[in-house]
């Protein structure tokens, strides 16, 4: 498989479940050392990159996960900010930038708020904004939708778009064939780790159903 | 590393204990019952081996002067042995001591016509080491002057058992406590590492250098140590107390070897098992999640 995505792309990764769309996550996070073939990001060779590099690698992307993954015992503030001060920040930066990013992903009003007192979709937004604070290159939104319902999924999905009109690369996985439709953003399927269909405001019929699978 | 981060470390450090307070009670309550059944076993030992010291330092070695000396030349016997490596002192035991003695304890009658010069002039002989008892016996003997010297070897030998026992169980339950401790310890963090497993996997995804992860947990697992080796410290210097005042003296009068005399070593001791266990336990349980 060859892949390659510009900066300043906003690509929706599709395919089946046990396709390969979490394998190319942590390629792409250097969870996992390729096998075989090249992975380059921003800069870094997936295939030779030093433990000591990782961190390096991964202040330059942005990452989103179906479930959040916030601290609980941290308010909204402490989730953000802590990924700011884990990068070495002063905490003069941090104090003028967290309500900076927080404003973006419109969560001003709730930054002493602890993640069990927000709604899905605004614990997905805490989420952008603690991968966006750091300033990232590129952010890779694993189901970023996947817990929310259609209303929320579109907002966040929205947050996206806004983010990536602001220069950040955004690759998106996920699902959800109406919101990849809507977006009309280049859609690369994969299936059985080989991509399938790669096309600039291209179209996502959803899963195809095996023949005899059950509903 | 700047004092930002040193900050930062600390602070979070503390948070932790505080956000996670039920696994730092149990972490503190972990190490501080180790500590205490440690230190108090440490204590028996201290005082049993205080006792045998004190009996080996008031066992003697008798000595006999010769008859034929006159009682300055038989005097001059004890300066030279009290200059002998392993004598502790020499104490000046005439005739007529051993003779009042004597008496006192035999029926007056049998002691009818017997003068004070039935008795050798006399050392008692106190060691500083009794394992080194029959070296220093014979070295007496080779003095001028000295005609017999008697060693109660049962006594010694007895004794020197007793401190041979003492020392190997001691040591052994010891390090069996600290095995089985340090075991229950490193457990008990595991656990409270466990808890936080998923904050340390977000550090990582947002790109924390591994030291940025490790130290708050250094940091909180030195405090938790410390902590733990106070309280620790406090609750033996109470219960001994306790020990010794209310429940031992007024049964025995075995005397034992007061607090006073061994708080230093003890906190010490305490204090710096509390931080190497918090530090270590730490950094050995926090590693596996570092790993990859």
């Amino acid at each position: 498989m060859t892949l390659r995505i510009d900066d300043g792309e906003f690509v929706f990764l599709v395919g089946p479940s046990g396709s390969g769309k979490s394998t190319i996550i942590k390629l792409l996070t250097s969870e996992i050392r390729p096998s075989e073939g090249k992975v380059m990001v921003n800069g870094y060779n997936i295939n030779t990159i030093k433990p000591g590099a990782v961190p390096l690698l991964r202040r330059t992307l942005g990452v989103i996960f179906q479930d959040f993954r916030l601290i609980e015992k941290k308010n909204v503030f402490e989730n953000v900010a802590f990924a700011m001060r884990a990068v070495g920040a002063a905490p003069r930066e941090v104090k003028k930038r967290v309500p900076y990013v927080l404003d973006l992903v419109g969560l001003s009003h709730k930054a002493r708020r602890r993640p069990y007192e927000l709604s899905g979709g605004e614990q997905q937004r805490v989420a952008i904004a603690r991968a966006l604070i750091n300033n990232p290159m590129v952010i890779i939104a694993d189901e970023p939708t996947g817990n929310l319902d259609p209303a929320r999924s579109l907002e966040i999905m929205t947050l996206l778009e806004r983010i990536n009109a602001l220069g950040t690369t955004v690759l998106a996985v996920t699902h959800e064939r109406e919101l990849v439709n809507r977006f009309a953003k280049r859609v690369v399927a994969i299936d059985g780790g080989r991509i399938v269909y790669d096309r600039q405001g291209g179209y996502y019929a959803g899963e195809q159903r095996k023949p005899g699978a059950r509903e | 590393m700047n004092r930002h981060t040193v900050r930062y470390y600390f602070t979070e450090g503390f948070r932790g204990i505080f956000l996670h307070a039920f696994s730092s009670f149990a972490a503190v309550g972990v190490i501080t019952a180790c500590l205490l059944i440690m230190g108090s076993f440490t204590l028996v030992a201290v005082n049993v081996q205080s006792m045998v010291t004190e009996m080996e330092q008031s066992s003697e070695i008798v000595v006999e002067v010769d008859d034929g000396l006159t009682d300055a030349a038989a005097k001059s016997v004890g300066s030279r042995i009290n200059r002998l490596e392993n004598v502790y002192e020499s104490v000046w035991f005439p005739r007529e001591e051993a003779f009042a003695l004597f008496t006192e304890k035999t029926d007056p009658i049998l002691m009818q016509g017997y003068t004070p010069d039935i008795f050798p002039h006399r050392y008692k002989v106190y060691l500083l080491n009794v394992q080194y008892a029959e070296e220093t016996a014979r070295d007496i003997e080779a003095l001028p002057g000295v005609v017999k010297v008697d060693v109660q070897r049962d006594l010694l030998n007895s004794l020197l058992s007793i401190r041979r026992v003492v020392q190997v169980v001691s040591l052994v339950f010891i390090l069996t406590l600290l095995v089985v401790s340090l075991f229950i310890m490193q457990n008990t963090i595991k656990l409270a590492t466990f808890e936080r497993r998923e904050e340390i996997a977000i550090m990582r995804v947002v790109g924390a250098a591994k030291g940025f992860i490790r130290w708050p947990f250094v940091v909180e697992g030195f405090i938790l140590g410390l902590m733990a080796g106070f309280l620790a410290y406090f609750l033996q210097m109470f219960a001994y107390n306790r020990f010794t005042e209310s429940l031992l003296k007024p049964i025995t009068p075995i005397q034992l070897v007061s607090f006073g005399e061994l708080w230093l070593p003890v906190m010490a001791v305490f204090l710096l098992t509390g931080f190497l266990v918090g530090v270590f336990g730490s950094v050995m349980t926090i590693r596996k999640y570092l790993r990859a």
